[in-house]
């Protein structure tokens, strides 16, 4: 009687061991048949296909699984962790209270926040600026996870992230609330500190595309 | 004289035209082709514009379509090998470097020459043979060019002044003598059923029909030696599954050394031989230009006693066309191959065409003697 383990490894060499060719197999012909068979059959069907949708046929039937993507945006996981946004009070103001919770949690250290005092006592402070540098950033989410506010949200969608430089990577607060406001071309403005009373002018800010979808690429809207 | 020089001329245009033609084309069948087989869409991005005293919108309109379906990316690729630099590497021999190119691409071509593209033309009182050259030995022409073309291989690693390319070189001598060999005794036994060499005859005499219904194409007579000699002209055209002299991604080759148009030629050579390839197993066994039932004056089927009646000029092109459609098939065919087929080992190489190749066709031909011997 042999243990387990000799039996595990009895299984292990007959798995790795080279099954013998019948000679229907060796034969080679048989097989290079089936294999023909087979692609020539995506071939035609293919064919087909392209050139019924050519003519508006059988549209729901795709006949290639290529994404073109600039053109064609792949649908993404509901639970994607996407570019950064703060979010609004209804007046206009950021939500984020500058408690510096997500700049100390923050494992790559990208964000830098500079902190003003609000009228409001309940609310105590607000962020003139707030920077993030897409450049450090590793997308770990602590920073939305820590957010005692609901402040910072990264569901923009937006996730093809690409400058000229690294301080084109660089997020201020206008960008921040107001995601896809600029390019990544433009020349990048560091540490933008804004007054409350300022921030009620910006645009509002759209609200970003359902989880699962793409945002439209930079440059292309 | 000037007549027949005139028409000799047109001829050749009209046949190097056709192959160079299918040749290139095959650029955009490799890609087109290869995406439809694995579920991909393929090279439908390459286009340019034309300014207005070219045509303007409409022909650009129509160059968008073409870029659409990649067809544009064979200028492309032209475009990009001619601007390229033309690299001679310092030890390698600046003429023979040179020449290996062009020899290689030049027998390739040549052995079109013997090669019947459609019946003979009967035109003002004169016979005009669709057939460049017409060759008596016409199957050896063809089969001494392919053997010459080898040496273009052979020089181009040889001058390269890299050794591991003098070994590609090398090995590719090796692989196209293991199949020539297979190719060439695969042959015999046709010539055997044919009784001549010529190319010409042999489509004439597949004209026939077998049994009043089959017609008398070569491979109904000798199905084992199409098998051979389709194999053993894979392999002469050097493209997987017997790419082993090129091996581009992963093995040095014997054009490692080339670049821009030299490559290129190298890569027209493969195209054409495919071609070629594709137009000789038409020629020996599937008929060459012969329609099924037609005959000069008219289609004579089988299962009917009326002869549908044919002008001569339809009769002509419907054999070119015929010619066309199969070479045009295996070439599809041989695509089909490539791209469905994983590249052999060495040593299994050697195994097919020295082991079973060359055995099979020899025991062809003894049992193709006995059974013609035994029908006398």
């Amino acid at each position: 009687m042999s243990t387990l383990s000799e039996q595990l490894l009895h299984r292990i060499r007959d798995a790795h061991r080279r099954r013998k060719l019948n000679w229907w197999e060796r034969a080679y012909l048989p097989a290079i048949a089936q294999g023909l068979w087979l692609t020539s059959a995506h071939f035609w069907r293919n064919l087909f296909l392209h050139l019924a949708h050519r003519v508006g046929l059988f549209r729901h039937i795709p006949a290639a699984v290529t994404i073109q993507y600039p053109d064609q945006l792949r649908p993404t996981s509901p639970r994607l962790r996407t570019r950064h946004r703060l979010t609004k009070r209804e007046d206009g103001t950021p939500r984020c209270v500058a408690c510096m919770m997500c700049e100390t949690v923050c494992p790559a250290r990208c964000i830098y926040i500079v902190a003003g005092e609000h009228p409001d006592p309940n609310v105590e402070k607000f962020p003139k600026s707030f920077d993030l540098d897409l450049g450090l950033c590793v997308y770990c989410g602590f920073c939305v996870e820590a957010c005692p506010e609901d402040a910072i949200r990264m569901d923009t969608q937006r996730h093809d992230i690409a400058a000229y430089s690294r301080d084109g990577m660089w997020l201020d607060i206008k960008e921040l609330l107001n995601p896809g406001s600029r390019t990544f071309t433009d020349p990048p403005q560091k540490f933008v500190q804004l007054e409350l009373e300022e921030f009620k002018q910006l645009p509002p800010s759209p609200a970003p595309p359902p989880p699962g979808t793409s945002a439209i690429p930079y440059g292309r809207d | 004289m000037w007549v027949e020089l005139a028409i000799k001329l047109g001829v050749s245009a009209l046949v190097l035209g056709g192959v160079l033609n299918f040749a290139g084309m095959q650029t955009w069948l490799e890609r087109k082709q290869s995406a439809l087989m694995q579920d991909r869409i393929g090279a439908n991005r390459a286009y340019f514009t034309v300014p207005w005293w070219l045509g303007g919108a409409p022909v650009n309109w129509l160059l968008r379509k073409l870029g659409g379906l990649g067809i544009l990316n064979a200028i492309a690729d032209v475009l990009k090998l001619l601007t390229k630099e033309d690299f001679i590497p310092a030890a390698g021999d600046r003429f023979l470097h040179t020449l290996a190119p062009l020899l290689s691409v030049f027998f390739a071509v040549m052995a079109f020459t013997a090669v019947p593209i459609g019946p003979p033309v009967e035109w003002l009182n004169r016979t005009i043979p669709l057939q460049v050259s017409n060759i008596n030995a016409g199957l050896l022409f063809i089969l001494a060019l392919a053997s010459i073309g080898t040496y273009g291989v052979i020089l181009a690693g040889m001058t390269s002044g890299n050794n591991l390319a003098t070994i590609g070189g090398l090995r590719a001598a090796s692989q196209m003598l293991a199949y020539e060999i297979a190719l060439g005794v695969s042959l015999i036994g046709a010539i055997i059923c044919y009784g001549t060499l010529d190319l010409g005859l042999i489509v004439e005499r597949q004209g026939a029909l077998l049994w009043g219904w089959l017609p008398a194409w070569g491979v109904f007579f000798q199905p084992l030696a199409c098998v051979i000699f389709m194999t053993a002209a894979l392999a002469e055209t050097k493209r997987i599954p017997f790419d082993l002299p090129e091996g581009e991604p992963e093995i040095i080759g014997y054009f490692t050394e080339y670049s821009g148009m030299k490559f290129g030629l190298f890569f027209l050579t493969d195209f054409v031989e495919v071609v070629l390839v594709s137009a000789l197993t038409t020629t020996l066994f599937f008929g060459g230009w012969q329609v099924p039932y037609l005959l000069p004056d008219g289609f004579h089927f089988p299962w009917a006693e009326a002869v549908i009646p044919l002008p001569h000029l339809a009769y002509v092109g419907l054999g070119v066309l015929s010619f066309t459609v199969k070479v045009v098939g295996f070439i599809w065919f041989f695509m089909l191959i490539r791209w469905t087929l994983p590249r052999f080992r060495y040593d299994q190489l050697m195994h097919l065409g020295w082991k079973i190749l060359f055995p099979l066709s020899l025991a062809n031909i003894v049992v193709t003697g006995v059974l013609v011997v035994a029908a006398r």
